[in-house]
C-alpha cells in the first residue's frame, strides 16, 4: 500500500468520484467531480476505471508528502504543481518516491486539478460512492463528508502501472473563449423574448458566488413571465432563474428538488468547462439541440474507449 | 392524470402527471415509478418523484431521447393508481412538543387563536403523505396541515436548526434529519434518526409513505435517544 500524507490544505481539496446514484429520491445529491472530463483523463492515464476516486483540488494550496514509492497522474487545471520544487505539468502520469513533496501552489490556468492514483484513492463507499458531500456529511476518506485535513493519509495501490500518454489534441485550452452550450427546456418559452435574446447575445460573468452546489452568472436581468412553479426534481446543469433575474447553473452538490423557473440545462461537456472558470470569467451561452448534444457527448466518451 | 413529457437535460426527462398539489396524486406517481423502474431497468439512473412530477434520469449512452420517450409511453400506458395495500409504509413519529425545542409553538397558537395544546392536537390529528424528499437527505415534505396552523416561512431563516426539529411552512410539515440552516416554524423535536447511512434503505421516510405525529413527553423523548438541549437564542 502506498500513502500520501496531507501536510497543508486550504480546506477545499476533497475526494470525488463519478457521483452517487440511485438515491436522489431520498434527497441525496449526486456529488462527483465537477470537471468530470479531467477526472476521466486522470484515471485513464493510469488505466483506472474512469470513475475511480480522485482528489479534486480547487485553487491549489495543497501539500502532500509521499510515504512510499508509487505512481500518480494529474489532469485539469495547471495549479503550479511541483514535485520536490521541480515543476510538474498536468496531463501526465508520474512516479513519486518516498519522502518526496507534491505541492499545488495556485491557479496558472483553470481552477480545479485532479490527482489520480492506481485503482483510485481508497475510502469506504457510502451509499455506493466515495464522493465527498460536505453539506450531507457523506463520503470522503472517513465517509463522514469531510474534505481533506492536515494529517490525513491517502492510501492507494502500490501495483506498478503502464502509464499512458495524453493525446495532445485532447488537452483543453482553458484560456480560450468560453461558450457554454445550453439545451433549452420547456419553461424557456415562459421567459420574455428580450430575455432569450439577451441570454444568447450578451456576455455573462461568473460571479464570486460559485461553489459545488451552483455557480451564479451576472448579466442582464432575465424575466420569467409564467406562473409560480411547484417544486420538482432538478437535473445536473439546470440553469435556474430566481426572481432577481440572474441565472444559476446547478451543479453536482445541488439540492435535489427546487421550484425556480429554469431555462434548460448545460451539456455535460460545458459543465466540465465551467468547472475550470474562475469568478470574473466572461462567458457566452449558445443554444444546442438534443441530437447535436448527444452526438458530441458520445464523441467525447469515445476518447476513453480503448 | 394526463402525461406530458418535457426534455430538461441531455439525459433527463420531466414527466408531468398533474398540475396541482394533491394527496390523491401519490398513488399515481408511485405506480408510475414502479412501472418506469420495470421498463428501464439498468438504463434508469435516478427517478425523483415530487408533488406532480417524476424526474427521470436515464443512461444517454444507451438510449436516445426518442427511445427514452417511447419507453415512458410504453411503461405508463393504462396506468392505474397503486392500490391502498401496495402503498408505502405508515410511520408514527414521536414528537416532544415544547417551547424549548419548538420556539415557534406559541406564535402558531396566537396566529390560530387557540392554545398550544390545540396546535399540537391539530398537528397530530391526521396522516400526512410524504410528497417528496429533498433539501437534505431524508427530509420529507409532508402535508397538508390543518389551515389554522399553517404559517409562512420565517422572514430570516435560522442559522442552525437542530437535528430532529419538526416544522411547518405554509401547509407543509417536515422533520430536519440533520442540523442545518432553515426557515420553517418549529413546534418540537423528534428523537428518531430520519437518515442513517448504516441502515438498509438509508431513509426512514420514502416518497408515498404516510406519517402520523404522536405527542410524547420529555422523559419518553430522552428514553428514545433524543437530545433535549434547548434551542440556542438566535444570533
Amino acid at each position: 500500500m502506498s500513502r500520501l500524507r496531507v501536510e497543508q490544505t486550504l480546506g477545499f481539496a476533497q475526494l470525488q468520484d463519478g457521483g452517487r446514484f440511485g438515491v436522489r429520491h431520498l434527497g441525496v445529491t449526486q456529488g462527483g467531480a465537477l470537471d468530470w472530463v479531467a477526472q476521466h483523463w486522470a484515471n485513464w492515464l493510469l488505466g483506472n476505471p474512469l470513475d475511480a476516486g480522485v482528489i479534486e483540488i480547487p485553487l491549489g494550496g495543497l501539500t502532500l508528502r509521499a510515504e512510499a514509492d508509487g505512481w500518480l497522474a494529474l489532469a485539469g487545471a495547471d495549479l503550479g504543481a511541483t514535485l520536490d520544487q521541480q515543476p510538474l505539468a498536468p496531463w501526465q502520469a508520474f512516479a513519486i518516491r518516498r519522502d518526496q513533496e507534491l505541492r499545488f501552489a495556485s491557479p496558472q490556468s483553470g481552477v480545479r486539478g485532479y490527482l489520480a492514483a492506481p485503482g483510485g484513492f481508497q475510502a469506504p463507499a457510502v451509499l455506493g460512492a466515495v464522493a465527498t458531500v460536505i453539506r450531507e456529511s457523506l463520503g470522503g476518506l472517513q465517509g463522514d463528508g469531510s474534505a481533506l485535513k492536515v494529517g490525513d493519509q491517502l492510501s492507494y495501490d502500490t501495483r506498478s502501472v503502464s502509464p499512458r500518454q495524453m493525446p495532445a489534441a485532447a488537452i483543453p485550452d482553458y484560456t480560450a473563449e468560453v461558450r457554454l452550450q445550453l439545451l433549452l427546456g420547456a419553461q424557456s418559452s415562459q421567459f420574455s423574448g428580450a430575455s432569450l435574446f439577451a441570454l444568447f447575445n450578451q456576455r455573462w460573468t461568473l460571479d464570486q458566488r460559485a461553489d459545488r452546489m451552483g455557480m451564479r452568472l451576472t448579466g442582464p436581468a432575465l424575466r420569467y413571465q409564467g406562473a409560480p412553479l411547484i417544486s420538482e426534481g432538478i437535473p445536473l446543469g439546470a440553469v435556474q432563474v430566481p426572481p432577481d433575474g440572474q441565472p444559476i447553473v446547478l451543479l453536482n452538490d445541488r439540492q435535489t428538488i427546487g421550484g425556480y423557473p429554469r431555462l434548460g440545462a448545460l451539456t455535460p461537456g460545458s459543465l466540465a468547462r465551467l468547472a475550470q472558470c474562475a469568478p470574473g470569467q466572461a462567458l457566452r451561452m449558445q443554444p444546442v439541440t438534443q441530437p447535436q448534444a448527444r452526438k458530441a457527448q458520445l464523441a467525447l466518451l469515445a476518447n476513453w474507449e480503448s | 392524470m394526463k402525461l406530458r413529457i418535457e426534455s430538461v437535460a441531455l439525459d433527463s426527462l420531466m414527466l408531468r402527471l398533474f398540475d396541482a398539489i394533491d394527496e390523491a396524486n401519490m398513488p399515481w406517481l408511485m405506480a408510475a415509478a414502479e412501472r418506469l423502474h420495470g421498463r428501464f431497468g439498468a438504463q434508469l439512473i435516478d427517478l425523483v418523484p415530487s408533488y406532480t412530477t417524476l424526474l427521470l434520469h436515464y443512461d444517454c449512452r444507451q438510449l436516445s431521447e426518442a427511445q427514452a420517450c417511447a419507453w415512458v409511453h410504453e411503461a405508463l400506458t393504462d396506468l392505474q393508481p397503486q392500490p391502498m395495500a401496495a402503498q408505502g409504509q405508515r410511520h408514527e413519529l414521536p414528537v416532544w412538543y415544547h417551547p424549548s425545542v419548538g420556539p415557534d409553538l406559541s406564535r402558531l397558537a396566537q396566529r390560530a387563536g387557540c392554545s398550544t395544546e390545540q396546535v399540537i392536537t391539530r398537528h397530530c390529528s391526521r396522516d400526512y403523505p410524504v410528497f417528496t424528499l429533498g433539501f437534505a437527505p431524508g427530509f420529507g415534505y409532508m402535508g397538508l396541515v390543518d389551515p389554522s396552523i399553517a404559517a409562512p416561512r420565517l422572514a430570516t431563516p435560522r442559522q442552525r436548526v437542530p437535528q430532529g426539529s419538526v416544522g411547518i411552512a405554509e401547509r407543509q410539515t417536515a422533520v430536519y434529519p440533520l442540523p442545518s440552516p432553515g426557515g420553517w416554524n418549529l413546534l418540537g423535536r423528534c428523537p428518531l434518526a430520519l437518515f442513517d447511512r448504516e441502515r438498509e434503505g438509508y431513509s426512514l421516510l420514502k416518497p408515498g409513505d404516510r406519517v402520523r405525529f404522536v405527542a410524547i413527553d420529555r422523559t419518553e423523548f430522552v428514553r428514545l435517544g433524543g437530545d433535549p438541549s434547548p434551542m440556542e437564542a438566535d444570533a
